[in-house]
């Protein structure tokens, strides 16, 4: 199994956002995580991906290991890829120096070889043909004066330059148009392989005609109540959470501000 | 009155060597030879060494000195600096401060010209580079009215006692309309003699009307030895002017630094400054510019990176004394460990000077609990029709940028490093000679990039 969570806990002073979440995702699969908001997806991301801002009890194995004991940067060496919902915007770092400086830390930590600027470039020149991207991005500072599809674009590429095991995806879809989505997808898409996961988190079933998931999860209350294969989010389309989340957490009070 | 009165009083109780007031240290240096230069000097240096007498060293009480304490200054037993002493400086130092190998450069040594380490090269017709003392010794005449100044116009002390001591430094003529393209290099450097001595350099810039040139100033050191410069540099630019000015301020941890920039503009002139302060235990890098002719430019820039126990305070005048001129200030300073960093700008906008723009930001960076940041935007205007803005921020690094590049596989500290280096930028991309930026980046990133984030400069 390549990750899996167990009765994992996360709450930032009083405010407890996952009260208990199980999950386990094979090498291969792809696993969508669907929920009204405050229901603690994006923390759950984030957790994964290190965030240090949390009190965190469970156990979350990555390929066997304790994926809680590592720093943000080891998980990333390890192959854990969190796709951000908000991208941060940092001026003065050129998106180039950036991916190299990301990339060489990752392969070093991996026993491969640094790539050169050449090498590099030939790397990203390819991988942004994925996602459409100018090569005048590279010259740009992280994310600054980027739109939002632009900053999601560049998140999915930088996966694709990363090439991680596992790949959380927190709400890329949102805010996209057609196009920018059928561009991300399709980026997203020509990573899925045998030997990746992906973990796609979002609020809408449109996402998933074009990620096709194996197994769909609804979030509420800070827990997994409900799996199902990709039938559970067309029937989500059609009827809502209301249901699911009224039948699940009718006994606890409602979590609030599930991002921090 | 042409004497100093009170020079002998004897050393006080307490460390030996360190020295309460001026008269003392006066005692302890003693002025240069009457012999020396012409009889305004001769007669200059008095004036100013009974000004300061009785003005006395700043205290935390003077406005501009609030920060700084001078204690650890006091306490070290200064020499005068010997000329022609022999020195360790080698030409491989040179070469490492270096920034164009094709341009002109003047090394000094404890303030003393060191013509065997100096590079002269072609300059055009009519622009004369060279040493102070050698234009002095012939007389100097026209150069009195930038010694002989009234005493009111002295900021403190140390000035006035720049005045007194100094032996030599860079002298810079530029005649009307004459153009120096490549950047003029001024290599100021300190060692102890034996004991720890006090440089005193004076340079002069004159860029006469309708002339460019451009000058960087590096201050450097041999590693481990106390010193102490009192530095001044005085540019005057005349009618439609250009000048260019950047100083590297890089001397050892154990050394202090105190240097005036004093600068005068006429009816349209420009002149942009640039500094970097890396170096010292205590350096104060004060910027005076008095804006006295019609529609005058001027920008400031400085970068201050104190560290361990180091002091940098960074005292800036600006002065609007004319119609429709413009001034812009960017500091930016990154504090770490324990270090302190001053920002004590004043902008003084005088009657008479109408359509004044001026503008100043202040942004600092704080890397660690213990380090400190004091910063103080000062405006005074008393003109109608002015536009000014000034704005200031001290901050952390942003939690979030951190987590995101450290999510992405780059270590925690070279995160770090990235994130201080992109807040440096700013200030770094402003500096407006290639070489020179090229040569200012591997400084910052040398400072910033520690082992592990180690890859290459981050361009």
């Amino acid at each position: 199994m390549m990750l899996q969570i167990e009765n994992l806990h996360a709450q930032i002073g009083d405010n407890e956002i996952l009260r208990g979440v199980n999950l386990e995702v094979a090498a291969g699969e792809v696993h969508a995580i669907m929920g009204p908001n405050g229901s603690g997806k994006s923390t759950l991301a984030n957790v994964l991906a290190g965030h240090e801002a949390y009190d965190i009890t469970g156990r979350v194995l990555f390929e066997g290991g304790d994926l809680l004991a590592l720093s943000p940067e080891d998980r990333a060496a390890a192959g854990v890829f969190l796709a951000f919902q908000h991208p941060v915007e940092i001026p003065g770092v050129g998106n180039l120096y950036f991916l190299r400086t990301a990339l060489n830390s990752v392969r070093r930590q991996r026993g491969l070889d640094e790539l050169d600027v050449m090498g590099f470039l030939a790397l990203a020149r390819e991988r942004m043909k994925l996602v459409e991207m100018d090569e005048s991005f590279m010259s740009r500072s992280v994310n600054e004066g980027f739109s939002g599809g632009e900053k999601k674009r560049n998140e999915i590429l930088q996966m694709t330059i990363l090439e991680p095991k596992l790949a959380i995806l927190d709400e890329t879809d949102s805010g996209l148009d057609i196009d920018a989505l059928r561009i991300v997808a399709g980026g997203v898409n020509a990573m899925r392989g045998p030997d990746r996961a992906m973990v796609v988190i979002t609020h809408h079933q449109r996402l998933l005609d074009y990620i096709v998931p194996d197994q769909v999860h609804v979030m509420a209350g800070g827990r997994i109540v409900r799996s199902g294969d990709k039938r559970l989010a067309l029937e989500l389309e059609v009827h809502g959470y209301a249901d699911l989340v009224q039948e699940t957490v009718a006994d606890r009070p409602a979590p609030v501000g599930a991002t921090p | 009155m042409t004497t100093v009165t009170s020079t002998a009083m004897s050393t006080p109780a307490g460390r030996a060597g360190a020295v309460s007031t001026v008269a003392e240290l006066l005692s302890r240096l003693g002025l240069p030879s009457g012999g020396r230069g012409p009889a305004w000097l001769t007669q200059a240096r008095h004036q100013s060494a009974e000004w300061a007498t009785m003005r006395g060293f700043p205290t935390l009480k003077d406005e501009d000195w609030r920060y700084t304490r001078l204690g650890p200054l006091l306490d070290v037993p200064f020499e005068r600096a010997e000329a022609g002493a022999d020195h360790r400086i080698s030409s491989s130092t040179i070469d490492a401060l270096t920034i164009d190998a094709e341009s002109t450069r003047l090394v000094f040594i404890n303030g003393f010209f060191a013509p065997e380490l100096s590079s002269i090269t072609a300059v055009p017709d009519g622009v004369t580079v060279t040493n102070l003392a050698s234009v002095l010794a012939e007389g100097g005449a026209d150069l009195e009215p930038f010694f002989a100044r009234p005493f009111s116009e002295f900021d403190h002390a140390f000035t006035a006692l720049n005045t007194c001591l100094f032996e030599d430094g860079a002298f810079i003529h530029l005649p009307a309309d004459a153009h120096v393209t490549v950047p003029i290099e001024l290599v100021y450097l300190s060692e102890a003699q034996g004991s720890p001595v006090v440089s005193t350099p004076h340079s002069l810039i004159l860029a006469g009307p309708g002339s460019r040139v451009a000058v960087i100033e590096t201050y450097a050191g041999t590693s481990g030895d106390t010193t102490c410069t009192n530095a001044v540099t005085q540019v005057v630019l005349e009618e439609g002017a250009q000048v260019e000015h950047f100083k590297i301020q890089g001397e050892p941890d154990a050394a202090f630094h105190l240097a005036l920039l004093d600068v005068r503009q006429g009816p349209d002139t420009r002149f942009s400054s640039g500094s970097v302060a890396l170096g010292s235990k205590i350096a104060r890098n004060e910027v005076r510019v008095r804006l006295e002719g019609e529609g005058a430019g001027v920008s400031i820039d400085g970068l201050y990176l104190p560290r361990g126990d180091q002091h940098h305070d960074n005292p800036v005048l600006i002065e609007h004394a004319a119609p429709r001129c413009t001034s812009r200030q960017l500091y930016k300073g990154i504090a770490d460990e324990c270090g302190h960093g001053v920002f004590n700008g004043h902008i003084i906008v005088w009657p008479g000077a109408e359509g004044t723009d001026a503008s100043q930001t202040n942004k600092n960076l704080l890397l660690s609990d213990h380090a400190e940041i004091d910063t103080r935007p000062r405006l005074e205007i008393f003109t109608d029709d002015v536009k000014c803005t000034h704005g200031a921020a001290v901050g952390a690094l942003d939690e979030e940028a951190l987590f995101y590049l450290r999510s992405r596989g780059v270590p925690h500290e070279a995160a770090r490093a990235l994130l201080t280096y992109a807040f440096a930028r700013e200030v770094m991309d402003l500096i407006p000679f290639a070489s020179l930026r090229a040569h200012v980046n591997t400084l910052i990133a040398g400072r910033l990039v520690t082992e592990e984030g180690a890859g290459g400069t981050p361009r």
